[in-house]
């Protein structure tokens, strides 16, 4: 399981930053959302990887647990992300339309001085 | 528990959605409210001051949670320095952008500003590493509000690098918390402290990574070479009033790296010794000189600003970098000053932008400017650190800390010939703003189109604009009393900032107090 949790988060990230380097605006949000999967599997291993087994302390008897904290952090992560999809979707739609590129690069020609916003 | 210390946070984390949903369309009440809770927190945050100044910390738990469980805020000196000075700023850039109807030229400016200036005081005041990333994402959320805020294609292009670079910067600050929660087990920053102290053997490496990783994710904030290119361009396309504000966020980065590499990786932890001072050091001594020649080369002068951002983000790592109780002294002096020098720079940018009547201001020729161009002078003269005003005197603590390090020369080259460029770059701003004749212009009328725009002026510069508004030029008047001030007061702020600095060094009280409750 420790290979395929790794290898997932290692093809993803990759895969992410590929599609970031594009520097077109699709590839770049699909990228950024690949990344935040990636990073919210990582996170989800960091309190070890355990099956079938529930995320509380039982005072009475030694059964084997899951960390609660990590799962705790994904949710924060997964909301946080989500909304900075949403986000950065919004603005990307708002430069496509507004200039009819959908680059995200400013080349030092575009960013010319006196090109009025 | 005092719940003063949680009020900053709480206020205007009401009156945002309160603008948002009740004052929509009321402008007038949104200032009036905006406001109001500038003020209110500016009181709040100098009213915590005046409690963390005898240097006692104080703990809030939220929920009541004891310390490695819950969430903490902790008021020291040195977050009771940097809230101080984020109020001041907010009261500055609010009454600014109200005084030249910024806020008038989008939509929902005032709850977006009330919401950054929430997560920035969050920023300073948590003490768990993970509410540091959801502060940081408040801010960060806000701030791409602010930035494409008033619209236009430039902007949002700006924005949208802007915003893609912050979220890879986020999500590796996820990678590095997930490492270091992997290594020790939590993320409350006192306990961080002192599991990593305990710490040896086989999962040091790990450690390393996760250190490394969060220093790389502040450097971005911070703007460190080679992690600075999306500031010139986001902030030069930013609203520049907006921008002003923004000085502060590079000083978020700046506040973190010197909050973490002294509480949980300070100097003395066997693990990560060596690890900032040295990859740090070079980078900002690097950082300073590209920002200088940044500043030589740039064109407009919402860029010039922004490299002149860099320079001091330079000045400040380099002392932060130094790892000694002086340098961290030298440096909390330093913050305060350049945030203030960078805003008043962005603020008169805007009013050179203002009377120049484009969108991004190129270095030309403007009408009217006796008191801008006075104005100019004297910021330039704060932000590149010459005598008399007190970017020299932080300028001269800096060097005079770094005295007795390996490389005291270098350090002084850099910040001396930095210091030179940047002058020499504000002096040739200075010049083809304010300085050249008006009178060539009525000859030949060359002047104005060498900087090679079609947007001029209507072929008459020396024509007075529509009566200038009065609250921006108080505003700028009001900085630079604040740089003025912190110049005739260096006396104190400095025996302040060594008292905040010895207590960054002695870390116990702070791990004690936080985790007090076990």
């Amino acid at each position: 399981m420790e290979i395929l949790v790794a290898s997932a988060v290692g093809v993803l990230t990759a895969a992410g930053i590929y599609l970031i380097l594009r520097r077109r605006s699709f590839p770049v949000i699909l990228g950024l959302s690949l990344i935040s999967y990636a990073v919210n599997v990582f996170l989800f291993a960091t309190g070890r990887l355990m099956t079938n087994a529930p995320a509380i302390l039982n005072k009475y008897e030694e059964v084997p647990y899951t960390d609660p904290l990590p799962q705790a952090l994904v949710l924060t992560a997964i909301v946080i992300s989500f909304g900075m999809t949403a986000v950065v979707v919004m603005i990307a739609l708002g430069a496509y339309l507004s200039s009819q590129d959908d680059r995200i690069n400013l080349s030092d020609d575009d960013a010319k001085v006196g090109d009025d916003a | 528990m005092n719940h003063l210390v949680i009020a900053p946070i709480v206020l205007p984390a009401i009156v945002a959605p309160f603008i948002i949903m009740v004052l929509r369309y009321h402008l007038d009440l949104q200032r009036i409210f905006s406001v109001a809770s500038s003020l209110l927190v500016l009181c709040l945050t100098l009213a915590l001051a005046a409690q963390a100044a005898d240097g006692t910390v104080q703990v809030y738990e939220l929920g009541d949670w004891p310390a490695p469980f819950g969430i903490v805020l902790v008021l020291d000196r040195l977050s009771a320095m940097m809230i101080v000075l984020t109020s001041v700023l907010a009261l500055a850039v609010v009454l600014y952008a109200i005084g030249t109807g910024w806020d008038s030229r989008g939509a929902n400016f005032h709850a977006l500003f009330q919401f950054q200036i929430m997560g920035i005081l969050g920023a300073f005041m948590t003490g768990d590493a993970f509410n540091l990333f959801v502060f940081f994402e408040v801010l960060l959320i806000a701030s791409y509000g602010l930035m494409i805020h008033a619209g236009g294609a430039k902007r949002f292009q700006a924005g949208v690098q802007y915003v893609v670079y912050n979220l890879l910067g986020s999500t590796l600050f996820l990678f590095a918390l997930g490492t270091i929660y992997a290594v020790t087990g939590t993320l409350n920053m006192a306990d961080l402290a002192v599991r990593v102290a305990e710490m040896s053997g086989e999962e040091t490496a790990l450690l390393r990574v996760g250190a490394v990783m969060l220093l790389l994710v502040f450097a971005i904030k911070a703007a460190v070479l080679p992690l600075h290119f999306w500031l010139p361009a986001s902030y030069s396309h930013a609203p520049l009033p907006v921008a002003a504000l923004f000085a502060i966020m590079t000083k978020v980065g700046a506040y973190a790296i010197l909050r973490v590499y002294t509480l949980i990786f300070g100097p003395d932890v066997a693990i990560t010794e060596g690890l900032v001072g040295d990859w740090l050091l070079p980078a900002a001594m690097v950082t300073l000189v590209v920002g200088a020649i940044g500043v030589l080369g740039s064109r407009e002068i919402g860029r010039l600003v922004a490299f002149g951002a860099i320079t001091s983000m330079g000045t400040l790592l380099i002392s932060i970098a130094l790892f000694t109780p002086a340098a961290t002294g030298a440096a909390l002096y330093y913050i305060v000053h350049s945030t203030l020098a960078t805003a008043l720079m962005f603020l008169i940018a805007d009013q050179v932008m203002e009377r120049q009547g484009g969108a991004i201001a190129a270095l030309r020729l403007m009408p009217q400017s006796g008191l801008l161009s006075v104005m100019f002078f004297i910021a330039a003269i704060a932000l590149a650190g010459m005598p008399p005003v007190s970017g020299f005197i932080g300028k001269l603590l800096v060097m005079d800390a770094a005295r007795d390090h390996d490389l005291v020369w270098w350090i002084w080259a850099v910040i001396l010939l930095g210091s030179l460029v940047t002058i020499v770059g504000l002096a040739r701003a200075g010049t083809l703003i304010f300085w050249k004749s008006h009178g060539l212009q009525a000859t030949d009328g060359t002047v104005a189109s060498d900087a090679g725009d079609e947007d001029l002026l209507d072929g008459n510069p020396t024509a007075a604009p529509a009566a200038a508004p009065v609250l921006p030029l108080v505003v700028c008047f009001g900085l630079m009393g604040a740089i003025v001030l912190l110049t005739l007061f260096a006396g104190p702020m400095t025996r302040y900032a060594d008292a905040t600095a010895a207590q960054l060094f002695t870390p116990t009280a702070y791990i004690e107090t936080v985790l007090g409750g076990l």
